[in-house]
């Protein structure tokens, strides 16, 4: 008698990812799809993708999906969960969207103790677009619009923005993990479940920020982007919990 | 009952269950109105949002959930609010949107304007798309109208404008309110997002990155409007049986008009009013047809002449198009109106039979 010990989560469209090869966002999707398969909650979520790479996340996730303007999941998060407070509503936004475009729709949700759950993809640049600086763009960090390396004169630094929302009175839950590795991956996982299982206890705000590969616009091998992130990103985001009120 | 308050009322009983806003002026007394109203409701959802920004998208992912919503804002407002409004007919999703236009551009001042015609009936956000605009001019109709831009936004599944100014919002005027609607009646919404729960999932975006699918998607919004240009456009005509000048109206302006026309009137002049209750679709087809005995229209409006474009689109050279405007937050008065009136009408020599 085989055993399957991998398979295609339940709420995952039979659909090949068009994400580039090394990026993170094929291994983040996969993680929620398997956290909605684990609690059991796939009836009942909605997801909400943001204008970016991870904007056709409608085409991957077998749930129901809107999306939403460039930054502004979390408003439209808000506006789904208050209508239907009994679902499951999650954004998927990358650090562009969520941190530069979007920072005042994601501060006030969070403020506000919405309870939502977010899902916000690190990778350091404007993926596509092209590979712009973002907000979250390290020091030095080469980019199309940074020529030379992002300059703290020039260009300002990179924005914590999951302390900024750490401090928001709102916010339940909010732990900056990576998938450059198998034991961030797992940890990762560890991390969305638990975010979920806030929002579906009722407690409030959670978010989950990814430290991603983007290996085109970094113009690196996806080995040597994983490798970045634990010499460089994590030196400016460090992978720790940084607010968590249920424990 | 102040005409903000109004709009509250009717919108409630029209079912709207959920309001987002952000403060300005001269348009503050609906968010406050709801904010209670909601309060009252045992679904009701008030928010006041961060921004006017974030006031739309609520909208946009209430109305997703089946939600009747409702946001309200005032000139520069609704310049911020444009992208979730194209977003909205994008993706074929019913809201109302409220504008109490004020004085612009810019900053401009907080007294009654019409300077947000074009915005309002082009669309106003990026893309090819239109977007139902109401216009009413009496309390009455502000309750009447409020309750339909629910009923056209759910028929049509596409955004609704209420267009008001600051004069219709804080003016007080007795209404009679119609019968609450049972929500529970409604055809069903076959589109909501709630949960793929014993149905295929679903999906509401407005991306749509194949050229081929997006130009027939632009092709169905295309047809959508020609068929909501049939079914809805409205006007109210007054003492147009006779008429030999026409002053075309709408808003606060169409009531000062009337009042214009009323001491035109008196001075024996043959004068009336057509008032578009529709500025979107635009009752052109009315228009066109009283062009047959009208030889010439006077387009009275509280900015520098806007739907003057619209009347001559319908009219298509078939009559004078002449124009009288107070921008700035000046109203007129209906004596001004009178006297804009008796001078053209005896330039065209329309006293002569």
């Amino acid at each position: 008698m085989e055993k399957v010990v991998f398979k295609r989560p339940e709420y995952m469209k039979e659909a090949p990812f068009h994400y580039c090869p090394g990026c993170g966002h094929s291994i983040i999707h996969r993680l929620v799809a398997e956290v909605i398969e684990e609690l059991d909650i796939g009836e009942k979520t909605i997801g909400v993708p943001p204008a970016g790479c991870a904007v056709l996340a409608y085409d991957y996730f077998d749930i129901d999906m809107g999306e939403a303007p460039h930054g502004r999941g979390a408003a439209l998060a808000t506006g789904l969960k208050r209508i239907l407070p009994d679902r499951i509503v999650f954004s998927y936004q990358g650090d562009g969207d969520i941190a530069a475009i979007g920072t005042a729709e994601t501060i006030h949700a969070a403020n506000r103790g919405e309870n939502i759950t977010v899902i916000f993809v690190n990778n350091n640049c404007y993926g596509m677009t092209g590979g712009q600086m973002a907000p979250t763009t390290l020091l030095g960090q080469n980019s199309t619009t940074t020529p030379g390396g992002r300059d703290k004169n020039r260009d300002g630094t990179p924005i914590d923005l999951s302390e900024m929302l750490a401090i928001t009175r709102g916010a339940v839950y909010i732990e900056r993990t990576a998938v450059n590795s198998i034991k961030n991956i797992r940890k990762t996982k560890k991390a969305i479940t638990k975010a979920f299982k806030i929002q579906m206890a009722g407690l409030g705000f959670s978010l989950v920020e990814i430290l991603s590969p983007c290996p085109t616009n970094w113009k690196m091998s996806p080995v040597d982007a994983c490798r970045w992130i634990d010499d460089s990103v994590m030196q400016t985001f460090p992978l720790k919990i940084i607010k968590d009120e249920t424990s | 009952m102040k005409g903000s308050e109004v709009i509250g009322e009717a919108a409630i009983r029209a079912g709207c269950n959920f309001y987002a806003g952000y403060p300005i002026t001269p348009q503050n007394a609906l968010p406050e109105f709801m904010s209670s109203a909601m309060a009252k409701l045992d679904d009701g959802t008030f928010i006041q949002a961060e921004s006017e920004i974030a006031a739309i998208n609520m909208v946009l992912g209430a109305s997703m959930a089946g939600a009747r919503a409702m946001t309200s804002s005032s000139s520069p407002g609704i310049s911020l609010k444009q992208e979730g409004i194209s977003f909205l007919a994008a993706s074929e999703l019913p809201a109302v949107i409220v504008n109490s236009m004020r004085g612009g551009p810019g900053l401009g001042n907080i007294a009654p304007s019409q300077g947000d015609y074009f915005q309002a009936t082009r669309g106003g956000g990026h893309g090819d798309y239109r977007t139902i605009v109401l216009a009413p001019a009496y309390g009455q109709e502000i309750a009447d109208l409020t309750r339909k831009a629910f009923e056209y936004a759910d028929r049509y599944r596409t955004p609704v404008m209420i267009l008001a100014d600051g004069m219709m919002s804080q003016m007080m005027e007795p209404v009679i309110f119609p019968d609450p609607i049972d929500l529970t009646e409604l055809p069903p919404k076959p589109w909501v997002l709630n949960g793929a729960n014993g149905r295929p999932s679903r999906i509401i975006k407005s991306l749509i990155l194949n050229t081929v699918e997006m130009e027939e998607h632009n092709w169905k919004l295309a047809r959508k409007y020609e068929i909501i240009s049939r079914e809805i456009a409205d006007a109210e005509t007054y003492m147009t049986e006779d008429a030999k000048l026409v002053v075309v109206a709408y808003g606060t302006a169409a009531r000062i008009a009337k009042g214009g026309i009323k001491r035109a009137r008196e001075m024996g002049l043959r004068v009336g009013l057509l008032r578009p209750v529709t500025l979107w679709p635009f009752p052109e087809r009315v228009i066109r047809e009283m062009s047959r005995s009208v030889k010439d229209f006077l387009v009275v409006e509280m900015n520098t002449g806007q739907m003057l474009d619209d009347v001559k689109l319908s009219l298509e050279g078939r009559s004078n198009v002449h124009f009288y405007g107070r921008p700035g937050g000046i109203v007129s008065t209906p004596d001004e109106i009178a006297k804009v009136i008796s001078s053209l009408y005896y330039r065209q020599h329309l006293e002569e039979d």
